[in-house]
């Protein structure tokens, strides 16, 4: 999560300018501290951010060792306990949602499935999905919108159209359309990567307009500044300006928005996945937790509590750790 | 002090306004509109003008980032009026800008050495001490400290920031250096350190300056000639004593007469008032036919309404110098101590 190598330097070693007028010339330079660093400091301070952020991390690195934990702590996730649930009510035996030692979060009513390991696979597909559509939105976002700002003319006014009209497509039902349409498994994925690169492509494609705006309004007021009238003033290409000039002042809202983008992609999953069409039973997914413990909610609530949460948990997390980022590194645009 | 360095024979500059989908032009701002004027080595040439009179766009005509309307520029013998940015990239060694921002005109990002390093990267300077050797010899040339390169724009004062600007310019050892309003946005004391630093520069490198103001005092104090402009035009242009003791034109008069006396006894000495002008500026995009000022002029004629005034001698005056007014003011007269009349448009 560090912004830079150079982050770790302390105060003293930054004098100020005046106690540097003092010093006998010759000495070796004074390092200046860029942006970034006074950034990661103010971020360093934001004990919410920092939070939000130690969250996400966890969570990634519960995804990460998904097969380990369940190895360690859980069931395989398609594994039926029916000795775990009450044949006549189709509800946990134990109290709780049938939280035991054996099942730290308890067992799935009807198939006495281990919700523990299900939630720590869930876990994989809802991170997964998030991270790479708001990878894909954010490529994608950052071509359009710095093409559109910076060029300007008849492609800004296209660019514009299309995201428009993006933003006001009914996402949701043609993702249903769509997934409904295409083959359970293509490219040798198997069926739980084949429909998690769908979504990524439905989810990444329909957030870029979102990152697009942003950074085309920001490169129009970019462009428009003096430094970038001194470098063409100095004979610099496009791509320089582009790249060297206009580039590096738009990391920090793309960096700001990619993040808070990922919480709406895992609602977005989760809703997707609800509805049906996320990922393919009887893998886990968070949403399809929910939508099957809609049945049970009134006898079992523990069953909806624990997915519903789990969601709650980490779009709070990284709404958090987004909203610090935003302060850190905008400290104007409150 | 004799011969062009650069020269602009009725240059315009008109900025489109579109409208719609189709982007269809349904007028333009007419920035700049007819100017002639050359600029000598070796001289500093004051623009003066009242906000939105199309000073700095003239600025940057002059440095081709904007290219003519119509009309030509001519630096150095070669006609750069039309130069495509490839053939202009040579030339941007010649003539530099000094920004009048100096919070916007440094990119935030990059270290004071990278930004002054900008220009020898971008021309292909050969520096044969080494690149950092070169820009620390420019930050000590506008009097920072050399150790700073490394430092970023936002942890120096606005003063620091302009000179990072100047080294900038400098960097390419350039023959014209155009200040667009270099010292307005710096403190009065900072504005003397500044406007120094670059008289000792231009002795040391034989620049020349054009320098855009609306501050007439700094302008008395750093040029050598001076062109007032209003509404896209240049209304009088005079060696500076000479405009500033015997101004002709209606504008430069109330100009003058709108600079504060700071000595409270000299104020009441002079017994002066203040020429007040009423009304705004019209707009560039249509502005008033004939001669431009006549809507605020109180020695306006129908002629005026009728007939544009060029930018003569009036041979008849012995003290007249360039000036574009039909009934330009003469020494004698007594402009202080009554309010204009306003001419009704």
């Amino acid at each position: 999560m560090s912004l830079g190598p150079e982050a770790s330097i302390t105060e003293e070693t930054t004098p100020t300018a005046d106690a540097a007028e003092v010093r006998s010339p010759g000495e070796s330079a004074i390092a200046g501290r860029s942006l970034k660093q006074i950034a990661w400091r103010r971020l360093k301070k934001d004990k919410v951010a920092i939070g939000g952020a130690c969250v996400v991390l966890f969570l990634i690195l519960i995804a990460i060792l998904a097969p380990v934990l369940t190895k360690l702590f859980g069931h395989p996730i398609d594994e039926w306990h029916p000795d775990q649930v009450d044949p006549t009510f189709a509800t946990p035996v134990h109290p709780w949602g049938g939280i035991t030692s054996d099942f730290i979060f308890g067992v799935e009513p009807t198939t006495g499935r281990d919700i523990f390991s299900r939630i720590v696979y869930g876990a994989q597909t809802s991170l997964t999905v998030a991270f790479l559509s708001a990878f894909l939105s954010t490529i994608l976002g950052v071509l359009f919108g710095t093409a559109a700002g910076f060029l300007g003319g008849w492609v800004d006014s296209m660019i514009s159209r299309v995201m428009d009209f993006l933003l006001a497509f009914p996402q949701l039902l043609f993702s249903i359309a769509l997934v409904s349409v295409l083959p359970q498994e293509f490219l040798g994925l198997g069926s739980r990567w084949s429909r998690v690169s769908v979504l990524v492509l439905v989810i990444g494609f329909f957030g870029w307009p979102y990152i697009g705006r942003i950074v085309r309004g920001q490169t129009l007021s970019l462009r428009e500044r003096e430094f970038v009238e001194a470098a063409r003033s100095l004979g610099a290409r496009s791509p320089r300006i582009l790249f060297r000039e206009l580039l590096p002042n738009l990391a920090a809202p793309i960096l700001v928005y990619t993040t808070l983008i990922i919480p709406t992609n895992i609602l977005t999953e989760a809703a997707l996945s609800f509805l049906g069409v996320g990922i393919p039973p009887p893998n886990p997914s968070w949403g399809g937790m929910l939508s099957d413990a809609v049945t049970f909610y009134s006898i079992d609530p523990m069953f909806m509590i624990i997915p519903g949460g789990m969601i709650f948990i980490t779009v709070l997390a990284f709404n958090l750790f987004g909203d610090g980022l935003r302060d850190a590194l905008d400290p104007k645009a409150r | 002090m004799s011969e062009n360095l650069l020269e602009a024979t009725g240059v315009q500059k008109h900025f489109p306004i579109t409208k719609g989908l189709f982007r269809r032009q349904v007028g333009s701002v007419r920035a700049v509109d007819g100017i002639d004027l050359d600029v000598r080595s070796g001289e500093t040439l004051g623009l003066v003008g009242e906000s939105g009179c199309g000073k700095s766009t003239l600025g940057r005509l002059f440095t081709r980032i904007l290219e003519p309307t119509a009309g030509k520029i001519v630096f150095e013998g070669q006609d750069i009026t039309h130069k495509s940015v490839t053939q202009m990239r040579p030339l941007r060694r010649d003539v530099q800008m000094i920004f009048q921002d100096p919070y916007s005109s440094l990119n935030p990002r990059h270290t004071v050495g990278s930004i002054i390093a900008a220009p020898l990267q971008i021309q292909n300077i050969p520096t044969p001490q080494g690149l950092k050797k070169a820009v620390q010899e420019l930050l000590e040339l506008v009097g920072l400290n050399p150790e700073h390169y490394n430092r970023y724009p936002h942890e120096f004062s606005g003063g620091q920031r302009q000179r990072i600007g100047i080294a900038r310019a400098l960097a390419l050892r350039p023959k014209l250096i155009i200040a667009d309003e270099p010292v307005s946005a710096l403190d009065v004391s900072i504005q003397a350190q500044v406007v120094n630093l670059l008289e000792d520069l231009q002795n040391e490198f034989d620049l020349t300056y054009v320098f855009i103001a609306h501050d007439l005092s700094v302008v008395r104090h750093i040029s050598d000639r001076v062109a007032v402009m209003y509404l896209g035009k240049v209304v009088e242009i005079a060696d500076r004593d000479d405009l500033y003791k015997n101004p002709r034109h209606p504008y430069t008069v109330a100009l003058m007469s709108a600079v504060p006396v700071p000595d409270p006894v000299r104020r009441d000495r002079a017994q002066r008032e203040r020429v007040l002008l009423t009304g705004d500026v019209p707009s560039p995009i249509n502005p008033p036919s004939g001669c431009r000022f006549r809507t605020r002029c109180w020695k306006a004629q129908d002629i005026c309404a009728t007939e544009e005034p060029p930018l003569v001698t009036r041979l008849e005056d012995p003290q007249s110098h360039l000036t574009a007014c039909h009934f330009p003011v003469v020494s004698d007269e007594v402009v202080a101590g009554r309010r204009p009349q306003p001419a009704s448009a």
